[in-house]
């Protein structure tokens, strides 16, 4: 096979066509005519002319002001910066922080920057192990002198990632999750603004784990959204990540780039230590319930230490469902029920059914989010055994996940 | 202004951006119909950036477009989606757009791409929410009649429409749009204009083009010899096409001779500006004295070029000031205008004074906010060093009557990537043998002269009027050529000036219509009246008898007889001669309830009878 970049020319519609070769798929090989265009030919009507040409590197040099606040970047592999080659087409992904600086010219009237590229994987390949990484390289930028964190990732799994940290990290400074909805190779895209603000808010008072994404489709303000209760409600706008009952903890105003923070937001605690707690059960499940479930789903997770169940309404499941529940807490499996509305808070105690998940062993989940809920009892079941604990553990607010009170929406 | 062109060595091309009458757009599933924009039912804005290719650098159009960062706005409405607000992945290619493009290509000969590629070509001008054009080239190499090369054919979606200034509306965005292009073989204005009046003809032979203004947009490209590439842009009317080639040529002999007279003068741009603010403290000239900032270039050797006229209402000043533009400013001021606009005599020297101009230069100045006013004279240093060498290769807009203005630099080749969100389309050679070509409109204007006896010239607005449908259909039902095309291109284009809403009223009633006056049941004179019925929508049959009811022969003699008894005098005295002026009396009462030739008939047979 040729090397992408190869110098060819293509007897093509009764003309000799000077192209760049790009690749093969599905058995043609896609040229770049020097119109720009890419078409895809027989790979017999190409001949080379000369070898792909050296990709040369980018000249522009970045200068990092030593005045500024100290922010550390942490790549997973989510893009919020690339690089398009318009000779062959290839949109490359950049992670580094020059890179990721020369791609946002911006960032560098923010902050000084230095970046640790501790994954490149698609977000939904995210793992536990993954998270352990993660939380204890936040720690570690913490120890060294990061006054603030931005964490670039994936946008499909990042809200797990957030709220898992949270959890793992019990951090005195900002750290900021962010992604882009819209790719970064395209000029419209969301990552600049969204890169900017959560630069902004990692440069704040905050001193959370938070998300900072576009608060609605226009380029106007980010909000940002505390870890434990934000979850993505749209597959494809910009706007996708929503605080799920409670409002955000602040906002990012653009192109300005002035912060306001919430009363509820938590602060800043300079000359505090950040405190890693970092080890997670892995052997913990997420189920949601829906009618006509065969029991046998539960069953499935046998052996397991945890599970969350998303059930409909207050938290509720089939009456089949309760007694393979049942033998899930029997055998001394954690099960926490959370709702699939995803707003409100769970209720066992109205109805007949949820007072028999209930004596079935069913732990209330209060106003948690199923997915926040499940990476809670991954970390709960890690740092004790005790299921006692656990379940006192799980009924306490940790890190804002759930309120005491739920917000009355006005 | 007429030149030699061969003897300059003009080359033209042109490209033919035609918008396609699919039912769905070409990357979404809304429909391609334009709305009013009082009717949008949405707003949002966006910030656009260029991003960086793999040499650090960013597209030079791009960086032009980008030197005033600001909001695009655009208007959605209840015909758009998630796709045209650029927050959803697009749809797979629209494969009826695909088709047609594919047609075109056949009619021209061309050799269909064997796998089709959408891109996304860079533009940021707002026209996209993306920031880049999803287009797709479909066909290589035709040729028309006359000989001139098609180059290529591509796909490309519509961009949205801009309303004023940042403002853009998202109907149109999106619409599929068939780019033809053809080499530069056109060596006469007159040359282009056939040749895109035949690509023209040969669009709307398939019928399933959109029509009326703005649906069908040139660019033209022009050279001189000792000129440059320059890419005028939105030509939207073809009786235009010839000036515009024309004027272009104009501009670049002139362009070039300033270049000959900048050289032969040793002239020369200064390095520096100056700060002349001060100088306009107590000037009568409002916008210089509101201006917080004014900045001044001294173009040595420049005197009397800057305002020389290098188009109809185009002077080198205007070029400047269309690169100061792009900083923001309203626009610049330059000695060979001055004094004038309330700048005084006086002002004038100081500011000569002030730069070290002396009688063989040119002073230009700028006011706006300092920012803009420095970012300005870059730009009016970087033009006046381009007249150095004539002509600069350049993108321009047409403005009204032919001549144009700079928009922005010819971009450059490498400003497309691939849109990966759209899966490659491969055209088999089964399917594209398979496209069934559609009459030519001019091959079908000769058919309907030979076939049915029409007069060559009706047969050529017949084929190209959107009833030619309705047309074959009623000749097919044995209604007259002349009688159909009559009534569909004259009578109804008539009805339509005085009001009448002729979108309403039915083909089928029509086409009815039409064969019930061919068997005589319904008066030639009724025609319009009950067209104008049909448009209010009203019945054919409800029509007809309201407008026309059927007369009988014996209801026409007996209004005929009443005529004479009451002139019966009139009538012995004129004898035969009575019947024309009675004849007017009788079509008045019956408002061609009755056929002229039966009142006729009668009038003369009673008329006979009293003499
Ligand atoms: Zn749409």
């Amino acid at each position: 096979m040729m090397e992408s970049g190869t110098q060819v020319t293509c007897r093509y519609a009764g003309t000799d066509f000077d192209a760049t070769y790009i690749t093969d798929r599905d058995g043609m090989a896609v040229i770049k005519l020097n119109n720009g265009y890419n078409i895809g030919v027989d790979p017999a009507c190409l001949t080379v002319v000369a070898p792909a040409e050296a990709v040369k590197g980018v000249g522009m040099v970045v200068k990092q002001d030593t005045s500024l606040p100290q922010l550390s970047i942490i790549s997973t592999g989510g893009t919020i910066a690339s690089r398009v080659d318009y000779r062959t087409g290839a949109v490359t992904s950049q992670f580094t922080a020059d890179d990721i600086m020369r791609a946002i010219p911006g960032l560098a009237d923010i902050a000084q920057f230095r970046s640790d590229v501790l994954a490149t994987i698609l977000s939904e390949n995210m793992t536990p192990a993954i998270w352990q990484t993660l939380a204890t390289s936040i720690c570690d930028e913490i120890k060294n002198g990061a006054e603030g964190v931005m964490v670039t990732h994936g946008t499909d799994t990042l809200a797990y990632s957030a709220a898992v940290i949270s959890f793992m990290l019990d951090t005195p400074v900002p750290v900021v999750f962010v992604g882009s909805q819209r790719s970064a190779d395209r000029p419209s895209s969301d990552n600049v603004m969204n890169g900017l603000a959560s630069a902004a808010a990692a440069t704040s008072d905050l001193g959370e784990v938070a998300v900072v994404m576009h608060s609605s489709t226009n380029d106007d303000t980010c909000a940002i959204h505390r870890a434990t209760r934000v979850r993505k409600m749209h597959t494809s706008r910009r706007d996708a990540f929503r605080s799920i009952g409670m409002a955000p903890v602040g906002s990012v105003a653009y192109p300005s780039l002035d912060v306001t923070l919430s009363k509820d937001a938590v602060r800043r605690r300079p000359d505090t230590e950040p405190v890693l707690s970092a080890r997670l059960e892995e052997k913990v499940g997420l189920v949601t319930f829906y009618p006509g479930m065969n029991p046998d789903v539960i069953h499935a997770f046998e052996g397991y230490r945890g599970l969350v169940v998303s059930g409909t309404g207050l938290g509720h499941t089939s009456a089949l469902v309760i007694e393979a529940l049942r033998s899930l807490t029997d055998a001394g499996t954690v099960v926490v029920m959370t709702s699939q509305c995803l707003n409100g808070r769970v209720c066992d105690r109205v109805y007949d059914t949820g007072r028999d998940l209930l004596a079935a062993g069913v732990l209330e989940g209060e106003n948690m989010l199923p997915e926040v809920a499940y990476v809670k009892l991954m970390w709960v079941l890690g740092q004790t055994n005790d299921t006692e604990e656990a379940a006192r553990l799980m009924a306490t607010p940790l890190r804002g996940e759930f309120g005491r009170c739920s917000d009355n929406g006005f | 202004m007429d030149f030699d062109y061969a003897a300059l060595g003009l080359k033209a091309g042109i490209e033919i951006h035609q918008q396609l009458d699919t039912a769905e757009k070409l990357f979404c599933h809304c429909p391609t119909v334009l709305r009013d924009v009082e009717e949008h039912n949405g707003e949002f804005f966006r910030y656009l950036r260029a991003t960086v290719s793999e040499m650090g650098e960013i597209d030079r159009a791009a960086r032009e477009e980008m030197m005033v960062m600001r909001p695009f706005s655009y208007y959605a409405y209840d015909t758009t989606c998630l796709v045209e607000n650029d927050e959803e992945p697009p749809a797979p290619l629209n494969p009826e757009a695909l088709e047609l493009s594919l047609t075109i290509a056949k009619m021209m000969g061309m050799t269909p791409v064997e796998q089709v590629h959408v891109m996304r070509k860079l533009v940021i001008d707002g026209s996209n929410t993306s920031g880049f054009q999803r287009t797709g080239l479909v066909a290589l190499n035709g040729t028309l009649p006359t000989g001139e090369r098609i180059e290529s054919i591509c796909l490309e979606e519509e961009a949205a429409q801009r309303i004023k200034d940042q403002l853009f509306s998202l109907d149109r965005l999106g619409i599929p749009l068939a780019e033809i292009t053809t080499a530069p073989d056109m060596h006469t204005p007159e040359a282009v204009k056939s040749v895109a009046a035949y690509i023209g003809m040969l669009l709307r032979s398939t019928m399933q083009v959109k029509r009326g203004i703005g649906t069908i947009r040139q660019d033209v490209n022009v050279s001189i010899a000792e000129g440059a590439r320059v890419e005028i842009k939105g030509v939207q009317e073809l009786r235009l096409i010839d000036e515009v080639v024309r004027r272009e040529v104009q501009r670049q002999v002139n362009l070039v001779a300033i270049k000959d007279k900048l050289l032969a003068r040793n002239a020369s741009v200064d390095e520096g500006s100056h700060d002349v603010t001060a100088l306009f403290k107590e000037t009568g000239s409002s916008i210089l004295k509101r201006a917080k900032a004014i900045h001044a270039v001294c173009l040595r050797g420049f005197d009397g070029l800057v305002g020389c006229e290098i188009q109809p209402g185009r002077r080198l000043g205007s070029e400047m000031s269309d690169y100061a533009r792009k900083c923001g400013v309203g626009g610049l001021f330059h000695t060979d205008e001055l004094p004038a606009y309330g700048v005084t005599e006086d002002e004038v020297a100081a500011l000569r004074e002030a730069v070290g101009a002396g009688p063989n230069d040119c002073v230009v100045l700028v006011a706006d906010t300092k920012k803009k006013v420095i970012c300005a004279i870059g730009q009016i240093r970087r033009r006046a060093e381009m007249a150095f060498l004539g002509v600069p290769e350049e993108t321009r807009k047409m403005l009204e009557e032919g001549s144009s203005a700079y928009m922005r630099p010819l971009p450059g080749a490498a400003r497309m990537y691939p849109e990966t969100d759209v899966l490659p389309v491969t055209v088999t050679n089964a399917y594209y043998d398979a496209l069934v070509l559609p009459e030519l409109l001019t091959d079908k204007a000769g058919r309907y002269v030979q076939e049915t006896g029409l007069d060559a010239s009706l047969a050529r607005q017949m084929v190209y009027s959107r009833r030619c449908g309705l047309f074959e259909e009623a000749v097919g039902r044995g209604v007259k050529s002349a009688l159909a095309a009559h009534t569909l291109l004259g009578t109804l284009k008539e009805l339509s000036r005085d009001g009448a809403d002729i979108a309403a009223v039915p083909g089928e009633a029509l086409i009815d219509l039409l064969v019930r006056v061919e068997t005589g049941t319904v008066a030639k004179e009724a025609i319009p009246p009950v067209i104008r019925a049909l448009s209010k929508g009203v019945d054919l049959g409800v029509a007809i008898s309201a407008v026309a009811p059927s007369v009988s022969r014996e209801e026409v003699r007996a209004i005929i007889c009443a005529a004479i008894a009451e002139r019966e005098e009139f009538v012995r005295e004129q004898g035969m001669r009575a019947v024309g002026p009675l004849m007017g009396v009788v079509m008045k009462e019956l408002r061609g309830r009755a056929d002229g030739k039966v009142i006729s008939e009668l009038l003369k047979e009673e008329v006979g009878k009293v003499v």
